[in-house]
């Protein structure tokens, strides 16, 4: 495990670069592929909205590898991540066009911890709602 | 109808191994965007003092998810899948995954709730590798939606 980041360097309030990433129907499609979820309220209009949603939903799980993201860039290796977890607050809406949808994570480091780590606080959102709570990662620096 | 607080600690039997394939990983980190080299360049790994191309930390979920499956199907606990949404998901990990492990998932109910008809089961997912050492812990919860008139 080798982190780019210096324990010394960072303090509480540290921001991390923040990333927008964007989802597109095949992006979930892919996903289903890779993760084996294959649930149709991720790529089936016509189900999801049966079951009640305004249009297809990404998967909660593809949400959370993205927002992840925000911290392997910052610290240039995904062994640094201790713990990691975040709430399923509400879903990112993938509308069928060219565009698709965008979740938007910024991060900043919200305690030093013992043993070279640090609490990054997390905050994932789409179309101007916040789609993880709780969202928070234990990350240890060089 | 309520899930049997009973079944608070049980421990499901382990899953057979999952072998973690370096084209499984590469696919993942492609699925999600992720073009970082040490998810598939073993060297690049190397270079950060891992011995194979490791999984983005969310990877495991598809393994551990798959053994919970047993606990979600189980017919005496008697889950409504079809009313099943993910609430929360944790992992602590000892050491990223990387290819070539052979992991097995040993899965326990940690916690069974029921909240304005909602019923909330925690599940906790041990991974060992082949050796019998822990790689990684993974929580999730499930929240099984009232049923409408219930």
């Amino acid at each position: 495990m080798t982190s780019k980041i210096a324990y010394d360097d960072v303090e509480v309030g540290t921001e991390l670069p923040a990333r927008t990433f964007p989802v597109t129907r095949d992006a979930l499609v892919r996903y289903a592929g890779a993760s084996g979820d294959f649930n149709p309220i991720h790529w089936n209009e016509k189900f999801a909205k049966e079951v009640g949603l305004p249009d297809v939903i990404a998967h909660g799980m593809f949400t959370m590898a993205e927002a992840i993201r925000v911290v392997t860039d910052w610290t240039g290796d995904p062994g640094a991540v201790v713990e990691y977890g975040v709430r399923f607050t509400k879903p990112v809406v993938v509308p069928n066009d060219d565009r698709g949808a965008t979740i938007e994570v910024s991060a900043k480091v919200a305690a030093k911890l013992d043993d070279r780590t640090v609490r990054v606080d997390l905050t994932a959102t789409s179309a101007g709602q916040k789609v993880l709570g709780m969202s928070r990662a234990v990350v240890r620096l060089g | 109808m309520a899930l049997d607080q009973s079944f608070v600690g049980r421990t499901y039997p382990p899953t057979e191994p999952y072998e973690v394939g370096r084209e499984k990983i590469r696919e993942f980190a492609e699925a999600v965007g992720d073009t970082s080299p040490v998810y598939t360049d073993p060297e690049a790994a190397k270079a950060l003092g891992h011995p194979d191309v490791v999984a983005p930390p969310t990877f495991v979920f598809s393994i551990t998810f798959k053994a919970a499956g047993q606990v979600i199907a189980d017919p005496q606990l008697g889950l409504d899948y079809s009313r099943v949404v993910h609430g929360d998901q944790k992992f602590a990990y000892a050491r990223p995954v990387r290819a070539g492990d052979r992991l097995t998932v040993t899965s326990t109910i940690e916690a069974i709730k029921s909240l304005a008809g909602n019923d909330i089961l925690d599940i906790r997912g041990e991974v060992h590798d082949e050796t019998g050492e822990r790689v990684v812990t993974a929580w999730t919860k499930l929240v099984a939606r009232a049923a409408e008139g219930a």
